[in-house]
């Protein structure tokens, strides 16, 4: 038996290839995010514990790498009195920032899109566990204002060499620094991960970042020899003042490491996402190819039953074959895998994430997971085919037309109908009121109606196929006939090579829909709520210096400056953003409509909060919340409500009030309003001329801002078609697949078609309109889907700020040619192979 | 009747394989088909008759010699102008009924016109359906009709482009008698009222027995013809002709 499954999988190699693709690209999304997220993994770790003592005293309640690293300090008395405990061998004050950007030679920032620019102040103590700490490299310490050091990698991008006079900016009260770069010097690992390093004395970091006040971001305690980090952790407790904690080296690099990974964790649940993507529509297209083959080998399955093979036999033979196509997928899949993980190692790089120091982590687990999903995926899939398979009468081995017997389609269109409904209702249900669990119900919603749609498509396909038909019996005539026939022929068939199509065409509409509605919302946001003439921000989005905002006033032209600030913080114990802002110029340059109380009692610790949280929260004017930054909490009154906008947070704050709190001294955006009169390039040029020297924030007109804001939707909606456009190509390779079968199960009608004249030009023509039908009904279906599933995304964010529905049009008619194209390319080569038939012996075949 | 030749053969061989795997399955064949006539090609097995009949009706092409349609001569055209003539000068009848599974009987019958883009003559049409009897089945589609009716279809579609000649490869080699006997009436009435030319390879007396001309072929050679055929002359001659095998080779 084995002999014979063996047999049968080497004769249909490569129409077992085809389906493997799909297989091999989902493993190797599974494989390639795996191993990705392990090499991330390993690369923090090892900086991360580089970068603490064996323990760290620190603010209470405040993590590593936070922003509010500036405003909540360490006092430089506890420094010595931590120096005294036994066991201590060292401790240093640390002042720190991680938004502190080299100036390179040519004038722009090195890194700093999304890798942090980080300042620390020097000294040369061990790091935990007796490995070596800041070293350096080449040159010398920086030991008084005016000298600095950086890390070589930042130095060779930035193009400065020891000796060169330097350029840095900084978040801090000095916006930009220029100093003489005395040395090189490094953490033990070497790279950071695309990171800049910038070294300053402690006297200078504290004058930068403090303002000269002699407090620190955190102390690193060295501890003697013999004394295990726990153990020393417990000491230094008993000395700490309130307001400050001690956590071991180890915890403090953890927690470093893990929040790194937390924020850069989109990644790999973006490559999940896909190789879940690929994978359904990958499991399609092998219950396709096996049916086929099944079908195609019935009468070689009843003669294996006619001569005493078992029905559980039949079923594991053809089991087996899938089984070993599953396990060519995923070797080849984590091989691919691996690849990929290069890819995005190399696509990382240029976003200056650079892992280059870094090997490739090829953890076991990868490889598990790999051949779990592999295996797997195409075992389930092949299943169904399977036990159709063991339903042939051994009778059939000697009748001539053999029919494989099939279920109904009605009732599976039934079953679908049902999904699709159930699905819609899910949806319904979360759009029409707050719920709890929300995501869960609207990812349930959503798979029902796809899974329901992929059901009933043999049935819904019908009048689509019938609809194409009608346009192809005018056009084409008699081969427009025979192609509509042929796709009816099997409805099944054709709907479940439709399907995989249908889903990646769906998935591409529904977030064409949604990009177009978040660009919309972005424009439409702009143009109503911000009644300025101008915006400074961040250029990687980062914080930047107040005093570039105060200068800002001082431009002629200029009638009112506002700044903006925001954080993450807790707000009656919940994790969320709080907002800081100038109330007075905020209503020159922004529309904020006002619903109870007034803005203009909004002073010190007051808060506004916006109308959606005031109904979620149960806020009144007059009431008490509670805001906790940095382990600090501070009660403010809610003086107005406000109506909600996206641009708003839930609760806004006063400048005043936020620094208060322990908010960062750093602004986010500065709205600037011109005066009456005065002459717009000469209020630009005037802004422009503050932040000349500061690479990290720019001027920008309310088109300008509105086009920034729309950027990154762009990118993530080229990102996602490019992966989405995977899932289309496996569905490509599924219309080859059902075609090519379909070819040779009618070797002997198209044999009859030659011979009664049917030209070979008509004969590739006919193949081809086949495939057009196929892939017209796949657009058509994934299309319909798709506007609705988008819509169904636009509504469930519209609280999210993606308030405005835009359907493009124009691009979903450009799918849908691209769809009918595709069916032109996918019918290339059956239609060769069929045009090549030898008539004779095709009409000569059983 | 006037002797027209509709097609005739020229020294046609035709042989498959090379050096010691040639077979030759005709072997110098000349031989004309004349208009207006149902002539039987018939011989045992391996006789080359098949071969023949696809040489004449351009589904195979010679490895030597001429073979004419009318005055064309096939072998000097292309794929395209032999597609060309099986779709507008010459009609099938296959022993398999050889019918697309997806098309009604109508539409298989009218299919060659359909491909060509010519418009089916309804008078004719209806001719055709009429001596067939398939007028109650013209909207079934092929598996809701016997055997013997698929074969009439089949028939149906050679007639209905009033091709040059009908080539009918073993047509009731799948059919019980009574089915037999209808289509073999049926092709002689197309041959005696319609004017119709046909070319039938049997092996079977009794079908052979309709014919005008039968024409023996054995070892790929014309061995032997005989005019007005009745069963009983046939089985004689076919007797002789397996007897005289063994001494021949």
């Amino acid at each position: 038996m084995l002999r014979a499954s063996w047999k049968s999988l080497w004769a249909r190699k490569i129409r077992l290839l085809l389906s493997t693709f799909a297989i091999v690209l989902g493993v190797a999304f599974v494989a390639g995010s795996l191993v990705f997220t392990a090499t991330l993994d390993r690369a923090f770790t090892s900086i991360m514990n580089g970068t603490v003592g064996d323990v760290m005293v620190r603010p209470a309640g405040q993590k590593a790498n936070e922003a509010f690293a500036q405003t909540r300090t360490v006092p430089a008395s506890v420094v010595d009195q931590v120096r005294r405990v036994p066991g201590v061998a060292r401790a240093e004050g640390d002042v720190s920032s991680y938004s502190t950007f080299v100036v390179g030679r040519n004038g722009k920032i090195v890194g700093g899109q999304g890798a942090p620019g980080i300042a620390v102040s020097y000294h040369d103590a061990p790091a935990g566990h007796g490995t070596p700490g800041l070293t350096v490299r080449e040159g010398r310490a920086p030991q008084r204002s005016g000298e600095i050091a950086m890390d070589p990698a930042t130095a060779k991008r930035a193009d400065y060499r020891v000796g060169d006079t330097v350029n840095v900016v900084t978040s801090g009260r000095t916006p930009r620094l220029s100093a003489r770069l005395v040395g090189l010097a490094s953490y033990s690992a070497g790279s950071l991960v695309g990171a800049s390093l910038v070294v300053l004395d402690p006297a200078t970091a504290q004058q930068t970042y403090f303002a000269g006040r002699d407090v620190f971001t955190d102390v690193w305690v060295t501890a003697e020899p013999g004394h295990d980090q726990a153990a020393l952790r417990k000491a230094v407790a008993q000395v700490l003042p309130p307001g400050t904690e001690v956590v071991t080296g180890d915890q403090a690099a953890d927690e470093a490491s893990d929040d790194i990974k937390d924020a850069l964790s989109f990644i790999s649940t973006f490559l999940l996402i896909f190789a879940g993507v690929a994978l359904v529509v990958g499991s399609f297209l092998i219950v396709n190819t096996f049916s086929i083959l099944v079908a195609q080998r019935s009468r070689e399955l009843a003669l294996l039953r006619a001569l005493g093979a078992s029905r559980r036999q039949v079923t594991r033979s053809v089991l087996f074959e899938a089984v070993a196509v599953g396990l060519v997928g995923s070797t080849v899949g984590l091989g691919l895998g691996f690849v990929l993980a290069l890819g995005i190692k190399a696509l990382f790089a240029q976003f200056g994430l650079d892992l280059s120091g870094t090997p490739l982590e090829f953890t076991p687990r990868a490889v598990v997971a790999a051949y779990v999903v592999g295996m797997l995926v195409t075992g389930l899939a092949a299943y169904l085919p399977a036990r159709r398979a063991s339903r042939v009468a051994p009778v059939a081995a000697l009748r001539d037309d053999v029919a494989m017997p099939e279920a109904t389609v009605t009732r599976r269109a039934l079953g679908g109908g049902l999904m699709v409904l159930a699905g819609v209702g899910a949806l319904l249900w979360v759009l029409t009121g707050d719920r709890t669990r929300e995501t869960y119900w609207l990812g349930a919603g959503l798979l029902g109606v796809i899974l329901g749609a992929v059901l009933m498509s043999p049935v819904v396909g019908r009048p689509v196929i019938r609809g194409i038909g009608l346009a192809y019996r005018r056009t084409f005539g008699a081969v427009g006939t025979l192609a509509e026939q042929n796709s009816l022929r099997n409805p099944r068939r054709t709907a479940a090579t439709a399907s995989a199509l249908m889903i990646g065409l769906a998935l591409v509409v529904m977030m064409s829909v949604f990009g177009a509605s978040a660009t919309r919302s972005v424009d439409v946001l702009i143009a109503k709520n911000f009644t300025g003439d101008y915006v400074v921000s961040g250029t990687f989005g980062t914080p930047f210096s107040p005093t570039v905002t105060d200068q800002a006033r001082g431009v002629p032209g200029v009638e009112a400056v506002a700044r903006t600030r925001f954080t993450q913080a807790q707000i009656d114990g919940d994790r969320t953003g709080i907002g800081a802002v100038d109330p007075k110029p905020l209503t020159q340059v922004a529309r904020i409509d006002v619903q109870q109380g007034s803005l203009d009692r909004l002073v010190g610790k007051t808060v506004f909060v916006t109308d959606k949280a005031a109904k979620d929260k149960g806020y009144r004017l007059g009431d008490q919340v509670r805001i906790t930054l940095g382990g600090v909490t501070t009660p403010m009154r809610v003086v107005a409500v406000v109506k909600s906008t996206p641009a708003l947070l839930d609760v806004t704050t006063t400048i005043a009030g936020y620094e208060a709190a322990g908010g960062p001294h750093q602004d986010n955006y500065a709205f600037v309003a011109r005066a009456p009169g005065a002459d717009e390039a000469q209020v630009r040029a005037g802004l422009e001329r503050i932040t000349a020297g500061i690479p990290t924030v720019a001027v920008k007109d309310q088109d300008e801002f509105a086009a920034e804001q729309r950027r990154p939707i762009d990118q993530m909606l080229t990102l996602i078609y490019a992966l989405l456009g995977l899932a289309v190509v496996i569905a490509v390779l599924g219309i080859v697949n059902t075609l090519a079968l379909s070819v040779i199960e009618r070797t002997r009608e198209i044999g009859l078609l030659r011979a009664v004249g049917l030209s070979r030009r008509q004969l590739r023509r006919m193949v081809r309109l086949e495939s057009v039908v196929i892939a017209m009904l796949g657009a058509v279906l994934g299309v319909v889907i798709g506007i609705g599933f988008g819509i169904v995304l636009q509504r469930s964010q519209s609280g999210a700020g993606v308030a405005e529905l835009a359907i493009p049009w124009g691009r979903i008619w450009l799918f849908v040619l691209l769809a009918a194209a595709v069916g032109v390319l996918a019918a290339w080569w059956p239609a060769r192979r069929a045009a090549r038939l030898d008539v004779l012996r095709a009409i000569a075949t059983d | 009747m006037t002797t027209r030749v509709a097609a005739r053969a020229v020294g046609l061989t035709k042989a498959y394989g090379q050096g010691e795997a040639r077979v030759v399955a005709l072997d110098d064949v000349s031989v004309e088909l004349e208009a207006g006539r149902f002539t039987a090609i018939m011989g045992p097995s391996g006789s080359g008759k098949s071969t023949l009949m696809h040489c004449f009706a351009a589904l195979d092409s010679p490895t030597d010699g001429q073979v004419f349609l009318g005055e064309d001569e096939l072998g000097r055209l292309g794929d395209k102008r032999l597609t060309e003539l099986r779709r507008d000068r010459i009609g099938f009848v296959f022993q398999s009924f050889n019918l697309v599974p997806t098309l009604t009987a109508q539409e298989n019958i009218l299919l060659p016109l359909a491909i060509a883009g010519r418009k089916p003559n309804q008078e004719w049409f209806d001719h055709v359906i009429d001596t067939v009897g398939l007028r109650t089945r013209l909207s079934h589609r092929p598996n809701e009709l016997s055997g013997g009716q698929q074969q009439r279809v089949a028939c149906a579609r050679a007639l209905a482009g009033r091709p040059e000649v009908i080539f009918a490869d073993e047509p009731t080699g799948n059919l019980d008698s009574t089915s037999s006997d209808e289509i073999l009436q049926f092709l002689r009435h197309s041959v005696d009222e319609l004017g119709q030319t046909i070319v039938m390879v049997t092996h079977d007396p009794l079908a052979a027995g309709y014919t005008d001309r039968i024409v023996f072929l054995a070892d790929g050679r014309v061995v032997d013809e005989m005019l007005e055929p009745t069963s009983d002359l046939v089985l004689d001659r076919m007797k002789n002709l397996d007897a005289r095998l063994p001494s021949e080779a």
